[in-house]
């Protein structure tokens, strides 16, 4: 399912568990995929645990949170054995993470610049003049006019679009073989998201790297991605390629799919989704 | 108590509205010159990109924002910026945030009461049970707070709300953006069901054609504080509208669609 | 549920119901729930042991100390604490124990007068001046901000200079400085407020500014101001207690604690206990009304869940 080439990351029986005082919550449970060079969506309401799950990946889950899985390998090591030293080595060099909205990412007191160069330095040693050009070079890759003002820019200066893409810029200038993007698109309006998922795309592509988008965006999951995890209350309901989640199986996903109102069809109600609870056992 | 309406008359109607923020070189005209005529027991939708000025016409029309210029008339009669009471009645809006719209220390009960105790209207309690069940929530859902409600429920809750003091219009700004899209559904399909029972006119902003498409017959397109576009939803499902803006927003909510991007970045 | 079964699953089932079935219960249920929260906070309760053993001092101050605190005897001047002077006696030869638990109920006086004219003060001014904004919040908050210009204890002392020394004069200097900081948090409270779409949506039902400021503004910020009333009182205590000392707050013989540190510390080094003890009681409490702000601070904000 995942080409020839062995996967880059194999996910095993993951199981993300909140401690509180009242009660253990099981925000992920039991979640298997592997991942190839492709573009994987993760797709489910909130509550589902798919936000937790690409971060239970980077071993970023705030406490109280408790991770397990038989293993989480990334090109053949396993994460959960290795330090949080050696971790630190792993997150945004060889695995980078995208979030939501960039006015939160983005350090909002140093230039754009700036932030690319630091992060790139950090995992690649970089001379500054090699950072600086590097930082330049991923500021045209992702299709900013004028990298020189957007360099220079602070965050604030930027609109949501461009914010984005400079994220973009700043997680993928240490050339990381896999991405994670927590709805990266969800805050940009659809046009800009438009732009900003081509770019993912083409570097994706390019570059050979291994993509995790996690959505809440069925339609925009189902056109963008190669193959689809569907996530319901902590499980994975249904796996499928993204092309056939129009024809997905399991009652979930054809429940949401019916729920979201189409300009193609007038409808008077939309089908209301009975949730089953033997869906989420 | 209902005002008489000549029903050649539109219920809501604005003329030139503008709305600009800011000072001097630092003025920024979020509203230029907007037109639009709302019939009685129509809905129509604002549709735009954030910063298209849709919520600020919201914004002016409910009294909320006091700086502007231009006509807004209800129900025949023209607004000035400052609101009577009686307008407010006539009135009511539902936001986007259900967890933003709700006072967080007040129970489902005291969001309730609120409205009748300004409105000097009697007979609380059967008011607040029958509207409770009006919007679908249990009359158990009385005296939660806030932190104890899911989404969908809040949204209900700001909905009837609204609906308490009975208004003839209510102004919709993304009522289902912030929430899940099985419950999304779930409350465009209660909105349905009010319009029918209750006979209301609306507004209905939103970023989403396809939900603008499923609640309204009639829909304004707006960019950088301009109307570009007035279309009926007939128009809109047979692909046929004419401003390229239009066209390009269409398209995007397709889905992702990397030929369709030649295109977008030509009007981009 | 019927009325026969709701005491057999208890006060407690009924306060932490998910679907209270009145105005009351829904109300005492979260109270029930802060109550818990503060339980959890050990040094918060420490601290509000402290304030009711204070409140419990003063109250029953007669039966704890049944002695006058001006009872004076020149024969037992500054004898050290015994089996009969607990905490030995002054240079007057008045009980050090009697005084002291007497003085908690100068202190609680002058802490509950500034507080009762400080909180509703710097509540409605802070609240109006964010609210209304433009030319009312200008003028209120450069007044404020003369105000603040000034260290409270300096200005007391002008405003006891000027209008004489004793425990009235003193609690209205004090309330006169100690009001400005809590305009300014109840202030910065309503900003955030005021743009808020909860207030939108009661400004839109037709409600009054005043309607709006009382019933929806003023209770979000009471709990900041409540918190800071508690952390202020520490402050007040001291400044009191400064007042006293100086000779410009309580006149003698009054029991005041600031007063009986002034007074013991020409016998600091031969009878420590003189000013001593007094000094260990503001301490005490101070800390107490501390410790208490800050479990407040945990219970009351807002963004608990």
């Amino acid at each position: 399912m995942t080409g020839e080439l062995s996967p880059i990351l194999e996910v095993e029986e993951l199981e993300v568990r909140f401690h509180t005082r009242q009660e253990v919550v099981e925000a992920v449970r039991g979640v298997t995929f592997a991942l190839g060079r492709e573009k994987l969506g993760i797709v489910g309401e909130s509550g589902s645990g798919k936000s937790v799950t690409g971060r239970a990946i980077l071993r970023l889950v705030p406490a109280p949170g408790e991770t397990r899985a038989r293993w989480i390998r990334f090109e053949g090591t396993d994460l959960l054995g290795l330090t949080e030293r050696q971790m630190r080595r792993i997150r945004g060099k060889r695995i980078s993470m995208v979030l939501q909205d960039p006015k939160f990412s983005l350090n909002p007191v140093m230039t754009i610049g700036a932030q690319i160069v630091e992060a790139y330095r950090i995992h690649t040693g970089a001379s500054l003049a090699a950072a600086r050009q590097r930082a330049l070079e991923m500021l045209e890759a992702v299709r900013i006019r004028d990298p020189e003002r957007v360099y220079g820019a602070y965050p604030h200066e930027l609109s949501g679009g461009m914010g984005q893409r400079a994220m973009i810029a700043m997680m993928l200038a240490p050339d990381p073989d896999l991405l994670i993007a927590d709805e990266p698109t969800s805050a940009l309006d659809v046009t800009v998201q438009m732009q900003v998922l081509a770019i993912i795309d083409d570097l994706v592509t390019s570059r050979g790297m291994g993509l995790i988008f996690i959505s809440h965006d069925l339609n925009l999951v189902a056109s963008f991605c190669d193959r689809v995890l569907i996530m319901y209350r902590g499980r994975v309901v249904e796996t499928c390629r993204a092309e056939e989640l129009h024809q997905a199986r399991h009652p979930y996903t054809r429940g949401l799919l019916a729920s979201l109102p189409r300009i193609d069809q007038p409808a008077s109600d939309l089908p209301v989704l009975e949730r089953d609870p033997a869906w989420a056992r | 108590m209902t005002p008489t309406i000549d029903p050649a008359q539109p219920m809501l109607s604005v003329r030139d509205l503008r709305v600009s923020f800011g000072r001097g070189r630092n003025t920024v005209e979020a509203v230029r010159g907007l037109n639009f005529d709302i019939a009685e027991g129509a809905w129509y939708g604002l549709v735009g990109e954030s910063g298209s000025g849709k919520s600020t016409v919201l914004r002016a029309v409910s009294g909320l924002l006091l700086d502007w210029t231009g006509e807004i008339a209800v129900s025949g009669r023209r607004q000035q910026p400052h609101r009577s009471r009686a307008f407010h009645k006539l009135l009511q809006m539902v936001f986007q945030d259900p967890y933003a719209s709700l006072h967080p220390r007040h129970t489902v009960d005291r969001a309730l009461s609120e409205p009748l105790s300004i409105h000097r209207i009697g007979e609380a309690d059967r008011r607040i049970e029958r509207t409770l069940m009006d919007v679908g929530l249990d009359p158990s859902f009385r005296y939660r707070y806030p932190h104890q409600l899911s989404g969908g429920q809040r949204q209900r809750v700001a909905i009837a709300r609204a609906l308490i003091v009975e208004p003839r219009i209510l102004l919709l700004d993304e009522p289902t953006s912030a929430l899940d899209v099985s419950v999304q559904a779930e409350i465009l399909n209660l909105l349905h069901r009010l319009r029918r029972e209750h006979d209301l006119t609306a507004i209905l902003v939103s970023h989403n054609l396809a939900v603008v498409a499923h609640m309204c017959e009639r829909l304004g397109v707006m960019q950088n504080g301009e109307m570009v576009e007035e279309l009926t939803v007939d128009q809109l499902r047979a692909s046929a509208p004419l401003h390229p803006y239009t066209r390009q927003l269409l398209r995007a909510s397709a889905g992702y669609d990397p030929r369709a991007l030649a295109t977008l970045e030509e009007t981009a | 549920m019927t009325a026969l079964e709701a005491p057999g699953a208890g006060w407690r089932a009924w306060l932490l119901t998910a679907s209270p079935r009145s105005r009351l219960q829904a109300r005492l249920g979260a109270l029930y729930l802060g109550w818990l929260a503060f339980l959890a906070n050990p040094l918060a309760l420490a601290g509000m042991a402290i304030v009711l053993a204070l409140l419990a001092t003063a109250l029953l101050a007669p039966l704890l100390a049944p002695g006058s605190p001006y009872a004076q005897d020149l024969t037992q001047r500054l004898l050290p604490p015994s089996a009969e002077h607990w905490f030995g006696t002054d240079e007057l030869g008045r009980d050090i124990y009697t005084r002291v638990i007497h003085g908690g109920r100068v202190t609680l006086t002058i802490v509950l007068l500034v507080a009762i004219i400080v909180a509703p003060l710097g509540l409605a001014i802070g609240t109006a001046a964010g609210y209304f904004g433009g030319l009312a919040d200008t003028v209120l908050m450069r007044i404020t901000d003369i105000f603040l210009a000034f260290p409270r204890l300096i200005l007391a002392l002008a405003f006891v200079a000027a209008l004489g020394p004793g425990i009235e004069n003193a609690v209205i200097a004090i309330a006169l400085t100690a009001w400005p900081p809590y305009a300014r948090v109840a202030r910065a409270e309503t900003l955030t407020l005021r743009e808020s779409d909860f207030i939108s949506a009661v400004r839109l039902q037709g409600a009054s500014a005043l309607r709006i400021l009382l019933r929806h503004v003023m209770p979000l910020c009471l709990s900041s101001v409540i918190i800071r009333v508690a952390l202020d009182m520490a402050g007040i205590i001291l400044t009191a207690a400064g007042l006293g000392f100086l000779g410009l707050g309580a006149q003698p013989p009054i029991p005041e604690w600031g007063a009986m540190v002034s007074s013991g510390r020409e016998f600091l080094l031969d009878q420590w206990w003189v000013a001593t003890i007094p000094g260990i009681a503001i301490f005490v409490v101070s800390l107490g009304f501390n410790l208490l702000g800050d479990g407040l601070r945990d219970v009351l904000d807002p963004k608990r869940r």
